[in-house]
């Protein structure tokens, strides 16, 4: 052993013994086990942590030059996009991370839906994560402010509206979350205050407290099978390999692959298409100017098809509500014996495929003005969207499973 | 079931109709490698447009060192009002004026190529006609009834509208007075204005192009570095 060696053996037994440094190591990379058989569809965990970093990053440099004042947010915006040196990319790279963010984690989400990784022992995991997607959603709402343009102005507009419809206290509340009767000056600042402390620091906390419950269960697989009953002799489990080396080499490949898709936006489609940022936030917000259709960015969209497709407000706004807050329920509302799709019945995959479309038709018609026509299939899909979760425990229980195998099987 | 697939058919016709642009009449051309076009972008700007508009986010020195202009020259050529080189291009004209003369102040035009678009801003500069019943003389097809005047009549001359036999419905413009410039030159100046209108929206477009491709490149070669990496370590994973 020579002597360089020597002393990083010595650093290393020095922290030990005042910090579980090996330990953590161990824990949670070169002996955290992981079923050997994720396919495609795991690769979004490691990936929604990359735009996270990306976030705060770029977020970082952006808040140095970004000014939260109604009269100057506007022109801040295109300042950081002339005159700061690569201020541009930044403000791409943080636009695009946004929209990135929601399609990550949208996709991370249905993994957990395909395999069933919300169910025993994965609960306590899946709320962490729902809690997180609300955190997120919350985020991106206050960021999107903050560009202080038409879209920004009256989306928050809208959004804000809508605890107007909780009866008695409705108006005091909207009244209170603005800071001001209209939004306003005010109500920009308390918005920046919570997108680049309050929600951040809570993301990053509940990210640390989902990978921590991960790390306490194991994680689930395309089969669906607990790896951990089969172990061997020195009790590591047959079908699992450690995290350190195989699947961080195998994340980093997940991320060169997918900072080129990242980046193609970045370079060669920053709005995209119009719905990463939107032509009307060109224009500075005008309070006294309504613009004549009022969509919210994509990943809202959806939801706010629900809203829309209920007459009534306050109904309609709970509906939006149990539209989000329902998927922490699955747990509890999924009665199969199995967890992954690969063997569960026909029900389970006729009702995951339409869930899937009527996220899609109603995602779609949120970005358009409600006509009659558009109007009613809103309302059938919305049906259609919650009768995946209610009708669950009916279809989960009536179909025919197939049997699981004992150990992961390599496809 | 019949409404749901009508349904169907419309939301798929209407995302078709959607894809195809927005009925615009005139689509604008414009090269922003041609520096030449977007100089004189620029002076046409500069004379026709900074009355009342300004580009407030953007500095004389900016667009001076995009478009090869010396910084002398562009002082002299671009900034009538006396500032420095690196002042934002700010207009003349006092909001407060322009809400009592246009009953709003003309928006800032930094960014309006990205709120508008191209075509609409070609379409827009080409479709005004004379029309008694508006305060300005003019009305517009592609912005009815909008406060501003026909600010470039003395290049494209005057047009008049064309209707239809009900009488209403307008069919399209011909000219009524021609300008100091024909049908093509106009067209060709208004590419160039739009031309600078998009350079103007986003300075940095074409270094972003550029750069793009560099980029992706060099992470094509990281992720196939990456995947030799990730099959040797997973051989021995079976």
């Amino acid at each position: 052993m020579n002597k360089c060696q020597q002393y990083m053996d010595c650093l290393v037994a020095w922290i030990d013994a005042r910090f579980p440094m090996t330990k953590m190591w161990k824990e949670h990379l070169s002996e955290y086990y992981a079923p050997k058989n994720f396919n495609l569809w795991y690769f979004f965990g490691s990936l929604a942590l990359l735009v996270l970093v990306n976030q705060i990053l770029t977020g970082i440099w952006l808040t140095m030059f970004y000014k939260p004042d109604a009269t100057l947010a506007f022109a801040s915006v295109e300042y950081i996009m002339r005159d700061v040196e690569w201020g541009w990319l930044l403000r791409y790279m943080h636009s695009t991370g946004a929209s990135a963010f929601f399609i990550v984690v949208y996709l991370h989400m249905f993994r957990g839906l395909l395999y069933g990784s919300y169910k025993e022992p994965r609960e306590l995991l899946w709320l962490t994560g729902v809690v997180i997607f609300l955190c997120l959603m919350g985020e991106a709402f206050f960021g999107y402010l903050l560009p202080w343009g038409q879209m920004s102005y009256w989306g928050a507009q809208v959004i804000i509206s809508l605890f107007g419809a909780i009866p008695v206290v409705g108006d005091e509340l909207t009244t209170w979350l603005r800071g001001d009767y209209v939004v306003s000056d005010a109500t920009l600042n308390r918005f920046f205050s919570f997108h680049v402390i309050a929600m951040p620091l809570v993301l990053c906390g509940l990210v640390l407290v989902h990978v921590l419950a991960l790390h306490t269960v194991g994680s689930n697989n395309p089969d669906g099978v607990e790896i951990k009953k089969n172990k061997d002799e020195k009790g590591r489990p047959l079908d699992g390999i450690p995290f350190h080396p195989y699947y961080t080499v195998k994340d980093i490949f997940g991320v060169g692959v997918f900072l080129i898709f990242f980046s193609l936006v970045v370079f060669y489609l920053p709005e995209g298409g119009g719905y990463f940022l939107e032509d009307n936030n060109f224009i500075p917000a005008d309070p006294l100017k309504t613009p004549p259709h009022i969509a919210p960015v994509w990943y809202f969209t959806p939801y706010y098809s629900i809203l829309r497709a209920i007459p009534d407000k306050l109904l309609g706004v709970i509906a939006m509500g149990v539209s989000v807050g329902i998927f922490a329920l699955l747990p509890w509302l999924d009665r199969s014996p199995v967890k992954s799709i690969r063997y569960k019945g026909i029900l389970s995959r006729i009702a995951l495929g339409l869930f899937v479309v009527s996220v899609l038709v109603l995602g779609y018609l949120g970005t358009k003005a409600p006509t009659p026509e558009t109007t009613l299939l809103a309302r059938i899909f919305s049906v259609i969207y919650f009768a995946f979760f209610l009708l669950m425990p009916v279809y989960t229980r009536m179909e025919k499973t197939r049997p699981v195998p004992t150990r992961v099987t390599m496809k | 079931m019949k409404r749901l697939l009508a349904c169907l058919l419309l939301l798929a016709s209407s995302a078709a109709l959607a894809s195809e642009g927005h009925g615009l009449m005139y689509h604008a051309e414009y090269d922003l490698h041609d520096k030449a076009s977007l100089q004189r972008g620029a002076r046409l700007f500069v004379n026709y447009c900074m009355g009342c508009h300004g580009a407030s986010m953007m500095r004389y020195s900016h667009v001076a060192r995009d478009l090869g202009i010396p910084e002398k020259v562009a002082v002299k050529n671009l900034n009538f009002t006396g500032q420095k080189v690196g002042d934002p291009m700010i207009t003349a004209m006092r909001p407060e004026d322009g809400k009592a003369w246009f009953g709003a102040p003309p928006p800032d035009l930094t960014v309006v190529a990205r709120a508008r678009g191209a075509d609409w801003l070609a379409s827009y500069l080409r479709t005004f006609y004379l029309d008694p019943k508006r305060p300005t003389g003019v009305n517009n097809l592609t912005f009815p009834d909008v406060a501003m005047p026909h600010v470039l009549w003395e290049l494209q001359g005057w047009q008049r509208a064309v209707y239809a036999e009900d009488g209403k419905t307008i069919e399209g413009l011909e000219l009524a007075r021609p300008g100091k410039l024909d049908e093509a030159e106009y067209a060709a100046a208004v590419n160039d204005l739009v031309g600078f209108l998009v350079y103007l929206g986003e300075p940095v477009r074409l270094e972003r192009l550029a750069l793009g491709w560099k980029v992706i490149l060099f992470l094509l070669l990281f992720s196939w570095l990456a995947w030799l990496l990730k099959k040797e370590y997973w051989r021995d994973v079976h």
